[in-house]
């Protein structure tokens, strides 16, 4: 009797669970169907007649790449010093980010005994640092300091410092306490205890999520380029807006970008599975 | 014995070595950062950008995004008095129905700006009385202005030049004489027309009148229900363009929602192809993880400005680059998912006699369903503030619109207004995805 009943409970459960995975998916493919067509719709240039245009700009710049000869690994070459700058607008936006993030998360994790009435504030403001898109910090400063690598440095170090601070509060959450409070028996200060009881605890992981966002950055600085923020972006959008002819100096960008997001994501990946094991790469 | 085996052995040179290896880490690392900013300093000269910096222009900003004037203009060459907000020829009051504060009569006029400030249009000269001060007053002639002040210093509020008179003793308040004309800004808190345009009957109604208004069967325009006349009109107004803004925020939507789920069903199949325990041909596992890195690498950047040339400007455009760039990053994120599952519950499965299919939809697919979940909203969140950004490129959307509104530098309270809905639409997304979040995956965990 009782096992029927279980089995009456059971199907009936099955069967809600099916009705809901179907509703699900239903909606996926209504938002997909009805998504598509109407950004169609809404584009200047129609789904089916780009199609065949599609290979029509990767070919041309290949072609006029190709026509280049050996000059094009001159080009590569002659971009590297803007290749060089966007790099830095990332490294010190992750650096000056990054120290920004652990002030945040040491002020805004219990475990760590930050001030009680500061850590709410703390997680609002980094929630807030995070939904600003860097694009309108970058465009504001750029129209307050003129066009420089500067505004996009500290634009995307804004962003750095809310989307590091919660990850690093994270791993905050997760340390042993009884080092804190074996400093705590000693006497030892706030500073003390972070210094020498949570530093310790949270360096690797603090180090694999700043190799991550490294990554990220990199890619971030390389678009902000494009509204004027210097770097290889500006040389892309200048050589981009000369049309026909500067095929095989996009290319030669487009090589230079591409081996360098990749070498920066293989050496992250690399140093980040040496840090926390491979099994966690991510 | 066996506890001497046991006993750690502790070689000091090996200590030495390595105590002498953190010291020189602890000094060197931050040595090592400070380095590289100072050189950064240098490469991004930015002691010449703080010289060229232009900090009035972000007070100029600040301002004019909270706040607007209204221009009360004596025109020499027309000889007719205008009052006028920001002053702009649609925006013209008319001069029977100026607002209290300015009185009209004929030629000359009387201005209240309050708090004890008035200033008096006599023919073309201007008396602005300052309490505090005294009363200045300046004559427009043919060569220029003729300023009397009252006895003193001249305070540094006030320019005085023969060509130009320029009296701003508050923040809010000013008056600007030159050969040509007197003009007088009031200022006001708020954005103006923010709800219609001044020419529209609905100018100036409260809420509760549009209210009875939008109940009420007499029609303001014979075509259109009145209901629909105020949206349409709210909608179609020219300086805000609530409309456009709205469809361009609805565009960056769709790009980061399509992207995404394109994205995450392309990527989800392509795993299975890369991982290693569920493809044993090593050449087509290769082949699937480098096509991964090829969409990753690639970029957002470089994606958007081939489909750009391919597709022109839309949603479309910037929803097929989030997707091949996602491709990739899902792609691999979810092939190391599968890489790293369960084996024991496969065979669990396997062991009932289950087919292929069932095999992965009842072993495989529960294990990974909460990191493909979490991922997919993750980018999901991340998306939406990429779609602003590479609307910016030229894809359309939210971006764009920024861009264009920042390139006209000229009605800053419209630029706000775009930065203040992108940040909430972004935050809502945020907000939304961890909600789901939480309950697809943490109410799983409990239930």
């Amino acid at each position: 009797m009782a096992v029927a009943a279980l089995e009456q409970e059971i199907l009936s459960l099955r069967k809600h669970r099916q009705l809901y995975s179907m509703i699900g998916l239903l909606l996926v493919v209504a938002v997909l169907v009805s998504g598509y067509s109407k950004s169609n719709e809404m584009n200047s240039g129609g789904f089916l007649q780009g199609l065949s245009k599609f290979f029509d700009y990767p070919g041309e710049i290949v072609v006029e790449a190709w026509q280049a000869g050996p000059a094009f690994f001159g080009l590569v070459v002659h971009f590297f010093p803007a290749m060089l700058e966007t790099l830095n607008i990332a490294g010190v936006a992750t650096l000056l980010g990054g120290a920004m993030a652990i002030v945040l998360a040491m002020a805004s994790t219990r475990n760590v005994d930050s001030w009680g009435p500061l850590i709410p504030v703390v997680r609002r403001m980094m929630d807030i640092m995070r939904a600003f898109p860097e694009l309108i910090v970058a465009l504001f400063l750029i129209f307050v300091l003129g066009s420089s690598p500067v505004p996009a440095m500290i634009a995307v170090a804004f962003h750095t410092a809310g989307a590091l601070g919660k990850l690093f509060s994270e791993v905050n959450e997760n340390i042993d306490r009884r080092p804190i409070e074996g400093l705590t028996a000693c006497g030892a200060s706030w500073l003390q205890r972070i210094r020498f009881a949570v530093m310790p605890q949270v360096a690797p992981n603090y180090l694999s999520y700043f190799l991550l966002r490294l990554e990220i950055n990199v890619r971030a600085s390389a678009i902000l380029g494009f509204v004027g923020a210097g770097g290889i972006g500006q040389e892309l959008r200048r050589t981009i807006g000369w049309g026909k002819g500067a095929g095989d100096e996009t290319a030669a960008i487009f090589v230079l970008l591409f081996l360098t997001i990749m070498a920066i994501d293989q050496l992250s990946s690399y140093l980040r599975g040496k840090l926390v094991g491979s099994g966690r790469a991510h | 014995m066996a506890t001497d085996t046991l006993e750690p052995v502790v070689i000091l040179d090996d200590v030495w070595r390595n105590v002498r290896r953190r010291a020189w880490i602890t000094v060197l690392a931050p040595f090592a950062v400070v380095a590289y900013l100072v050189y950064t300093w240098f490469a991004f000269d930015v002691s010449d950008l703080l010289s060229r910096a232009q900090p009035e222009r972000a007070a100029i900003l600040a301002t004019d995004s909270v706040a607007y004037k209204v221009h009360v203009t004596k025109n020499f060459r027309r000889g007719e008095l205008e009052v006028a907000i920001e002053g702009e020829r649609t925006a013209t009051y008319d001069n029977a129905e100026v607002p209290d504060w300015v009185t009209l009569d004929g030629e000359n006029a009387f201005v209240d700006l309050g708090d004890g400030y008035t200033v008096e249009i006599k023919g073309k000269t201007a008396y602005f009385d300052v309490p505090g001060y005294g009363m200045i007053e300046t004559t427009a002639t043919a060569k220029g202005v003729e300023t009397r002040l009252p006895e003193g210093e001249v305070p540094d509020w006030l320019k005085d030049d023969p060509r130009k008179l320029d009296a701003r003793p508050s923040l809010d308040k000013r008056l600007q004489v030159t050969r040509t004309k007197i003009e007088i800004h009031n200022y006001f808190g708020g954005w103006e027309n923010f709800w219609f345009p001044f020419r529209s009957p609905l100018y100036g109604k409260s809420f509760s009148q549009l209210y009875a208004l939008a109940l009420s069967a007499d029609r303001l325009d014979p075509d259109y229900s009145n209901l629909w006349f105020i949206v349409h009109e709210f909608l179609g107004n020219p300086d805000w363009q609530h409309g456009d803004v709205f469809v361009a925020l609805f565009e960056t939507i769709m790009m980061a929602v399509l992207g995404t789920i394109t994205a995450a069903l392309f990527g989800l199949p392509l795993a299975f192809l890369a991982a290693r325990n569920f493809t044993p041909s090593q050449v087509l596992r290769f082949g699937t993880r480098r096509l991964f890195d090829f969409l990753r690498g690639i970029d957002m950047l470089i994606w958007s400005l081939i489909f750009i040339r391919a597709f022109g400007l839309g949603p479309l455009t910037g929803a097929l680059a989030i997707a091949f760039t996602d491709t990739g990053s899902l792609g691999k994120l979810f092939s190391e998912a599968l890489e790293n599952i369960d084996n024991r519950q496969v065979e669990g499965v396997k062991a009932t006699g289950a087919s292929q299919i069932q095999r992965y939809r009842f072993g495989v697919i529960p294990q990974i369903l909460p990191v493909f979940v979490s991922q997919v909203l993750y980018y999901l969140e991340s998306n939406t503030r990429s779609a602003t950004v590479i609307g910016a490129l030229g894809a359309g959307g939210i971006g764009l619109l920024l861009v264009e509104t920042m390139k006209t530098s000229r009605d800053w309270e419209n630029t706000s207004y775009i930065i203040i809905l992108t940040i909430v639409v972004v935050i809502a997304m945020d907000q939304s995805s961890s909600w789901l979040r939480r309950r697809l995956i943490e109410g799983k965990k409990s239930g």
